[in-house]
């Protein structure tokens, strides 16, 4: 792997706080090894300025190597950049050339409002798992053995496939319309596919789908960009499955 | 949206079949065929039931839209500096508010040329005359045809020096016996020939209906309007059965296929009949 | 007789966590919201505890530094969790893994703990399925199982190369649902500064609301800390960025012993380091090591070509390769246990055989050539084809290891842009997990009464070396079927006590020091970032109290981190604001906390005269370069006091582990 070296220039958004109106800004960055991640570009540019006693960019990032779905980033366009398959962490710096300019915002969305520069608050996720995304199960470990109820092979592993859902919010971001329904149509295939899920099937896709809505995600038209830029690979089918779930709860409600 | 959008696609289809009869059967008999078939669209308990659904459908497709695509655009009060949408999703799945903006303009004033003439316009529309060589004198006579397959003379409805006209319409299609006040029969109203004129063709008679001297401009206009339907159900036909869940690897190729298809092919067909027309002037 | 008292119960090991339940005080339904809990972390163990807690209705007060509870880095764990399900039907069963895992963990683990994890593994299996958790299953819809390093059964359940993940979220769908339901208040970035005590009881924290950067005071009537390890002390590891020790190590300070903190597991089959600029070390799956074999040349010059690009591995002879672990450990090969491993890929790196042209020279080479001929031909004659021509045979063989590692491989290519179906991967070890933590009683308590650790934060399980799938197993065991009762016996002293004031002189001191100290770092203006000595120290760590050490190697240690630590309160410089989102500060406050870490754990290294498991004396080995445990003098773990910022001044008190159960002998895998 030879190592080769370049010259970037990033246009970066930076902003104060969630109160503050932010603006896109210009660095100069030399000497970046295409082996760098763009996370570690990132840090070379943050010791940059801190050496030059500017203050760093914030951005979110924890596991680095995909998983953890903390990071973010719209690069040149793109949720997690050019890249596909993968979360920005995870997006190497051989992916540019010498001397290209690289636009970098934070996800924007009105349910994730910017907490500073790069930075968003992603809680309206959390409180859409908090209104149904669980098996209501106490936590005795008395349940019945895990082996009773046999699960179809292929209903286990879409289930899995739904569930790698990381939870990052590049589908919310690169939707045109803000959509959140990938990440709640994936949680709600997960459960709906799986016998242990369905007792509350309908219960749990009526209330997390009033939450997404309250949360002030846009609405799903189809265009297919979610699944595009999922790191995760996750299937439009799961949203299919969603709106599935939904008409036949909506129309068999008895509350 | 999904289900005003999958009926409306079935009207497209209804619709089609209809106007088709302009190009296939051709002379009195198409003329006929056509007028006998509006007729029947406008009076049939059922059909009128159906147009009322379309009528709906298309609101309700309008204004859904519409409020979805303002939502939409409240979940991101900030755009994004540099965006590169083409990378992850098709031109048309982008551009649907826009695109179905531009339909609902087209059908307003579709409507206003025909529909509203055909049904509510103060202005007569024209009735079906047919002209037939009598066979004695050779003379050319014109006659009205009514739904009983009666022909009455036109020559009827104008008086002649101090005779005053025998007969005259009333309700815009009822044939009188002015003297005796008796309906005679009902003419068919000609929207043959106010489409024919309309594209271009060259069918008035005392002037009416007028011949369409911007004729070219209309074709354009409903060839451009074909294209922008092509690109509306290229996204949006398969996307009404993802919305609907119906989403299943073993079908998902087949409904993109046939979604395609039919994208292409329905607004073709449409737009064919005005080119055919105004070629055939 | 030692003033620690681990708390085991009497009776046979089978009976006696059953016999303690019974025994346990319990909190009647209509007291428990009147009791405050607050669970520190969110991970495996933080997440189920906090779930349980809460759904026992107690008031429960979760933290986590991440911007959600299920980022939390219990999610990267790949391969699977271990439980004596015995579903394969291969004589599996709980005195097994319990023996395993004893053994697994060079017989530096307490019996009873272990015992107990293995005893309620079924369980978290149970629980998991019952919530959703989609794991890997067989087409007549049972479960699936898979075989993992240093171990004779198959007992492993796994999601794909996600296991962590699923099971994370399985958690975090729990505790979801108590948010939901108001049982459990969820602070999300927030970070705990410091433990509070009262009496000589914790009653609660301080924490850094890291968006607003306002200090906050929560009290309770008990403090559980699932915080993880502290494999970030080596700046780089296979931990999350935002792993750290602050939270264990506050309450270290306050009165918790630390113990064994020289246990720390180096990963075998990691990426190697590429540049200055990394800043984390990527994973990859043990499992790859059932399929993959590893070598370096036989040849120094071989490698030399190689490092400097002349030579490609795909051209080094069949006779020229050196398949070190095949060649050392015939019984075991390339499945030998970990620390094992690692250490035999550090052996032929440092004797000059290291193939990657990195500034240490550090890898080692994991070949799939052989696997991908074989299961091709497997795949050809199953076929029909028993005459598969060469290129049908790697064919069909890539296709079976794609399926099969198809992610891992993927994610191998975009890292290093090395394609390895063709040549073989690079990979060298990494730090990924630290057995040691704070010390904990039966109960999972402290020595700080009502601060109780779970999870891979305390010490309990896994002894000296920790079995891969076990750190979930551990994490599950803790937080759901063992906290909750424990807890609550602890509690039930409490219900009179009424809700805890966060106006006492107790929390004023605690802030004021907090506050201080974030002053201090804001005003020092020094001239070097928070990373620079974060990796100052990590290099010494890594260095000399890394994979092998040594007496000399381990007191240059204590003496260099010394002057480090002074060096970083003079002249680290730490931009920004107090009352802002300051990842920087975030960053300083935990590094100061390492820097105090690292010392500690290069002086266990220093009296633990032995190897054992992943801690290597080289002083202490057999001729053939194994570990050479001392059984007669180092049978305890080490439980560390705090006695001020002077590491020499820690006091080391002796848990004897008494081995009833077992026959202690040396481990041998060859």
């Amino acid at each position: 792997m030879a190592s080769k070296f370049i010259n970037i220039t990033l246009k970066i958004w930076r902003q104060k706080n969630s109160q503050a109106k932010g603006s896109m800004e210009t660095y100069k960055l030399d000497h970046v090894s295409t082996d760098s991640s763009f996370l570690e570009m990132l840090d070379q540019l943050n010791e940059q300025l801190i050496n030059e006693r500017k203050e760093p960019i914030a951005f979110d990032h924890d596991c680095r190597e995909g998983i953890c779905g903390m990071c973010s980033l719209y690069i040149n366009g793109r949720a997690h950049g050019p890249d596909t398959g993968i979360t920005t962490c995870q997006l190497h710096m051989r992916m540019f050339k010498d001397g290209d300019t690289i636009y970098v915002e934070p996800w924007r969305s009105a349910a994730f409002p910017v907490i500073k520069d790069l930075v968003v608050d992603r809680s309206a996720f959390d409180r859409i798992q908090q209104a149904g995304g669980f098996v209501s199960v106490n936590t005795s470990g008395r349940t019945i053995d895990a082996n009773s109820i046999p699960v179809p092979k292929t209903d286990a592993d879409k289930a899995f496939e739904a569930a790698a859902c990381i939870g990052c919010g590049a589908c919310v971001a690169t939707c045109k319309n803000g959509s959140a329904m990938l990440f709640v149509g994936a949680k709600v295939s997960q459960y709906a596919l799986l016998p242990q899920g369905k007792v509350e099937a309908k219960n749990r896709v009526l209330n997390m789908v009033r939450q997404m809505d309250e949360e002030g995600f846009g609405n799903c038209t189809n265009t297919g960009a979610c699944e595009i830029e999922c790191p995760k690979g996750i299937s439009l089918e799961n949203i299919a499955r969603m709106n599935r779930e939904f008409l036949t709860a909506a129309l068999s409600n008895e509350d | 949206m999904a289900l005003t959008g999958l009926f409306l696609c079935l009207f497209l289809v209804g619709h089609l079949l209809g106007n088709l009869q302009l190009i296939f059967i051709t002379g009195e008999e198409g003329k006929r065929a056509f007028n006998e078939y509006a007729y029947f669209m406008t009076h049939n308990p059922f059909v009128k039931v159906l147009s009322y659904v379309t009528y709906l459908s298309i609101l309700f497709h309008a204004i859904d839209g519409f409020l979805l695509t303002i939502k939409n655009k409240k979940a991101r009060p900030v755009p994004y500096a540099y965006n590169n949408p083409g990378a992850n999703s098709s031109t048309p799945s982008r551009y649907m508010a826009l695109l179905g903006s531009l339909i609902l303009i087209f059908i307003v004033t579709h409507m206003a040329n025909f529909w509203w003439k055909m049904k509510f316009s103060s202005d007569p529309m024209p009735l079906h005359q047919v002209v037939v060589a009598n066979p004695q004198s050779g003379a050319e006579e014109t006659f009205y045809i009514t739904h009983t397959g009666d022909y009455v003379p036109t020559s009827a409805f104008v008086g002649e020096g101090e005779m005053p006209a025998a007969m005259e319409v009333r309700n815009g299609t009822e044939f009188y016996l002015k003297e005796v006040n008796l309906k005679r029969g009902e003419g068919y109203k000609d929207l043959h020939s106010v489409v024919l004129s309309f594209f271009g063709q060259d069918k008035t008679k005392d002037g009416v209906p007028e011949k369409n001297e911007m004729a070219l401009f209309a074709v354009l206009f409903y060839v451009i309007a074909m294209m922008v339907l092509a690109f509306h159900l290229w996204h949006g036909f398969a996307s009404a059965f993802q919305s609907l869940g119906l989403n299943h690897k073993a079908y998902n190729k087949m409904i993109k296929m046939a979604g395609q298809t039919f994208a292409i092919i329905v607004p073709a067909l449409f737009a064919i009949i005005p080119i055919l027309l105004f070629m055939n002037k | 007789m030692s003033i620690l008292d681990s708390k085991i119960p009497e009776g046979p090991i089978a009976e006696k966590w059953t016999n303690h339940k019974n025994r346990l005080k319990l909190v009647a339904p209509n007291n428990r919201p009147k009791i405050d809990v607050i669970v520190v972390g969110t991970g495996l163990a933080g997440a189920s505890a906090a779930a349980s807690l809460g759904e026992m209705g107690y008031n429960v007060k979760a933290f986590c530094f991440q911007d959600s509870p299920r980022r939390a880095h219990s999610i990267a764990a790949q391969g699977g969790i271990n439980a004596a399900k015995n579903y394969q039907n291969d004589g599996d069963s709980i005195y097994r893994l319990f023996y395993d895992t004893i053994k697994g963990g060079d017989y530096r683990a307490r019996e009873a703990n272990v015992y107990r994890l293995a005893e309620v593994s079924g369980n978290i299996i149970d629980q998991c399925v019952a919530q959703g958790v989609p794991f890997a299953r067989e087409y007549g819809g049972m479960l699936d199982n898979r075989s993992f390093g240093g171990v004779q059964v198959q007992r492993t359940f796994y999601a794909a190369g996600q296991t962590g993940q699923q099971l994370l979220l399985g958690a975090y769908s729990a505790l979801s649902r108590q948010i939901g339901l108001g049982r459990v208040q969820m602070l999300n970035r927030h970070e705990m500064l410091d433990l509070v005590l009262v009496d000589g009881k914790a009653r609660g924290i301080i924490a850094r609301n890291l968006v607003n950067g306002e200090i906050e005071r929560h009290s309770a009537h008990a403090v559980v800390l699932a915080s993880g390890g502290y494999g970030n002390v080596y700046f780089l590891s296979t931990n999350a960025m935002g792993s750290n020790v602050t939270a264990a190590w506050k309450a270290h300070k306050k009165g918790a012993y630390f113990a064994n903190p020289c246990y720390v597991q180096i990963h075998p089959t990691c990426i190697p380091v590429h540049g200055t600029n990394q800043s984390k070390l990527t994973l990859m799956s043990e499992s790859l090591r059932n399929s993959g074999r590893i070598w370096v040349p036989k040849k120094k010059e071989d490698a030399e070509a190689i490092r400097a690009g002349q030579l490609k591995p795909t051209q080094i002879a069949e006779e020229d390769r050196d398949y070190y672990l095949e060649r050392r450990y015939p019984a075991f090969g390339n499945l030998v246990p970990r620390d094992v491993a690692s250490r035999a890929a550090k052996e032929r790196c440092d004797a000059g055989f290291g193939i990657e042209a990195n500034d240490t020279n550090e890898g080692v080479y994991l070949d799939f050539a052989s696997e991908i001929k074989a299961k091709g031909k497997q795949a050809a004659f199953a076929q029909g084809d028993h005459d598969p021509s060469e290129e049908k045979t790697i064919e069909l063989g890539k296709k079976w290891v794609e399926e099969k590692y198809g992610n891992l491989f993927q994610m191998y290519e975009k890292i290093t842009d090395e394609n390895p179906y063709e040549t073989p991967m690079k990979i060298y070890p990494a730090v990924h997990y630290t057995m040691g933590g704070l010390w904990v009683d039966y109960n999972l308590q402290s020595t700080i009464p009502g601060c109780f650790v779970a999870g891979e934060a305390n010490f309990s399980d896994h002894g000296a070396n920790r079995l891969g799938a076990s750190a979930l197993m551990q994490g599950l065991a803790d937080g759901y079927f063992v906290i909750p009762y424990t807890v609550s016996n602890y509690l039930a002293d409490e219900i009179r006590t009424g809700k805890i004031p966060t106006d006492s002189p107790e929390f004023d001191e605690a802030e004021k020091k907090v506050k201080d100290l974030i002053q201090k770092f804001l005003t020092n203006n020094g001239s070097k970032s928070v990373d620079h000595f974060h990796k100052k120290l990590g290099l010494i760590m890594w260095n000399k109290v890394g994979m092998a050490r040594s007496e000399q190697g381990l007191n240059e240690a204590i003496q260099e981190i010394s002057a480090l630590r002074d060096e970083f309160y003079k002249d680290v410089y730490v931009p920004g604001n107090a009352d802002e989102l300051n990842p920087e500060l975030e960053k300083a406050l935990r590094v100061a906390d390492f820097l105090e870490l690292g010392q500690l754990m290069a002086r266990d290294a220093l009296q633990r005269k032995e190897s054992c498991g992943g801690h290597f004396r080289e002083e202490y080995q057999d001729a053939e370069g194994e570990t050479l445990r001392d059984d007669e003098n180092f049978k305890f773990a080490a439980a560390w006091e705090y006695k001020g910022m002077d590491i020499n001044q820690s006091e080391l008190h002796k848990e004897d582990l008494k081995y009833e159960y077992i026959k202690i002998a040396a481990r041998n895998y060859k």
